[in-house]
């Protein structure tokens, strides 16, 4: 079943076009990967799935009823704001403790509920933010580059976790990554996007494609990936399929 | 019993502590600090052209508060910085509203009570504004405010969760309008920021969740409103200036305990 298609879609922001012709789906259940450099318009894509970016062209259609669970990339809390992690999580839903207490425990860190979340470690911010998001029992999860800020180990048990959530709940997860070695041994799915999608596939298919390699390098067969962006990298069929749309 | 000044004073003043309470917190949660203090500048504008029209004095600085505060929040984000864009924008009103008020030959009118308050001087009707705005304003920042607060946190989370964050901007801004135009008898426009602002810094260090941090704020609110007056009575001081400073003593007192516990907590 599909949860979330994106046909055809353009953003702009003013004369500045982001993302041209965009098409993807996301399939219920499965995990599916962005991946793309800086300024590829990976965060615009999501912004326009939940509607907080309205697109120039195209359309982004969700399942009638769809529940949407979202990660944000930084949630920054004001010092002068107090709030514990209960009260975060009930932030948009009158759920009940036990709700809550559940979904801390999927996320990986019961015990917080006390808290305030001024009191947290980094790692244990995000995966609160996870739980809130998980505290409906989402359709699909988004999460927009969740381990920004985690260390490499930190980052690879949140996508660990990421993993465990689908095995546990069956909801379909979209994200975006920067950790392209980590992220792609979990998808079933990955879109490497650059304004356009380069490529679209299965990790192994995505990683040996050349459009994939001009943007990221070789070196993803085991280690990180050489995290570069060139802007005159060699990419016959995108160009011309691009020449043929405008 | 609504016959003595005194009473209507302190009725006021507490009106005032009300709605400013909340709002105050989501002011201080937002960084619009400097936002308030615009909306409020601008409403001597709003004074002088409804003493031309012979408008009510709420009427008028109710709606040149409310143009100030949406054209601000329409043109922030395109080409100035927000502070230098408000900087412009309430010290030309300020000025403009000034030059306006000195045209207003025939009419005498008391400068100082707009700019500083004359909260000794409220009638019934009075009341009846500042009242009616305070319940409005709570009611409205009550009925939002999950909404409101998840808006505060963050932007993307708001869209997520099927509502646009915009809207509830607008709330408050329509919120920091009434607020302003209720509370200029009150302390004036010079001092309306610093009733939003101090009452709501000061919980801070009592606060452990959002909705107490709002209530312990309009607690703060109303003892100042209630302190200030008794002391302007003793000891012969403006009203309004008085009121704010006694939340100023507060606010400095609470800091210290502040301080003091989370360096205990530290140390734990």
């Amino acid at each position: 079943m599909t949860l979330i298609s994106v046909e055809n879609l353009s953003v702009r922001y003013g004369a500045n076009t982001v993302l041209r012709h965009v098409d993807m789906v996301v399939e219920a259940g499965e995990i599916v990967t962005i991946v793309g450099p800086n300024g590829s318009g990976k965060t615009s894509l999501l912004r326009a799935i939940i509607g907080a970016t309205k697109p120039a062209v195209g359309q982004v259609s969700l399942k009638p009823g769809l529940k949407i669970g979202y990660v944000p990339q930084k949630l920054h809390i004001d010092p002068t704001l107090p709030i514990s992690v209960e009260r975060f999580m009930r932030l948009t839903d009158r759920v009940s403790k036990v709700k809550c207490e559940k979904a801390l425990e999927t996320a990986g860190v019961p015990d917080l509920l006390k808290r305030q979340m001024s009191q947290l470690s980094g790692g244990q911010f995000q995966r609160v933010l996870l739980a809130r998001a998980l505290i409906n029992q989402p359709d699909v999860l988004l999460l927009d580059e969740a381990t920004q800020g985690l260390d490499q180990p930190g980052s690879a048990a949140f996508y660990h976790q990421i993993e465990e959530v689908r095995r546990e709940t069956g909801c379909a997860i979209l994200m975006i990554s920067h950790e392209l070695h980590v992220v792609m041994s979990a998808s079933d799915r990955v879109v490497c996007l650059n304004g356009h999608v380069c490529c679209e596939g299965s990790p192994a298919v995505v990683a040996s494609a050349p459009e994939y390699r001009a943007l990221f390098g070789t070196g993803t067969g085991g280690a990180l990936a050489l995290y570069r962006h060139d802007h005159d990298h060699d990419h016959d069929h995108c160009e011309t399929s691009q020449e043929a749309a405008e | 019993m609504l016959d003595d000044f005194m009473t209507r004073a302190t009725l006021a003043g507490v009106g005032v502590a009300f709605a400013a309470a909340p709002l105050g917190c989501f002011v201080v949660w937002r960084r619009m600090a400097y936002f308030g203090d615009a909306t409020a500048h601008a409403a001597i504008l709003g004074i002088a052209l409804s003493l031309t029209f012979q408008l009510s004095v709420f009427t008028g600085a109710l709606a040149v508060a409310l143009a100030m505060a949406l054209t601000v929040t329409l043109l922030s984000g395109r080409g100035y910085a927000m502070d230098t864009l408000l900087g412009v924008m309430a010290h030309s009103a300020l000025a403009f509203g000034l030059v306006a008020v000195s045209f207003l030959s025939g009419v005498r009118i008391d400068l100082m009570a707009y700019l500083f308050g004359d909260i000794l001087a409220v009638s019934r009707t009075d009341l009846l504004v500042i009242w009616g705005g305070a319940v409005l304003v709570v009611a409205l920042i009550a009925w939002r405010w999950s909404h409101l607060l998840t808006a505060t946190l963050n932007e993307e989370l708001a869209y997520a969760s099927g509502f646009n964050p915009r809207r509830e901007q607008l709330i408050l801004t329509l919120a920091l309008a009434i607020t302003v135009a209720v509370a200029i008898k009150v302390v004036g426009v010079l001092l309306i920021a610093a009733m939003l602002i101090i009452p709501a810094a000061a919980s801070r260090s009592l606060a452990r969740s959002p909705e107490s941090m709002a209530l312990i704020a309009a607690a703060i609110g109303a003892f100042s409103a209630v302190t200030g007056l008794r002391a302007a009575y003793m000891f012969d001081t403006p009203a309004g200036p008085s009121i704010v400073c006694v939340a100023a003593i507060l606010f400095a007192c609470l800091s210290v305990v502040g301080l003091q516990t989370r360096d205990r907590s530290k140390l734990n």
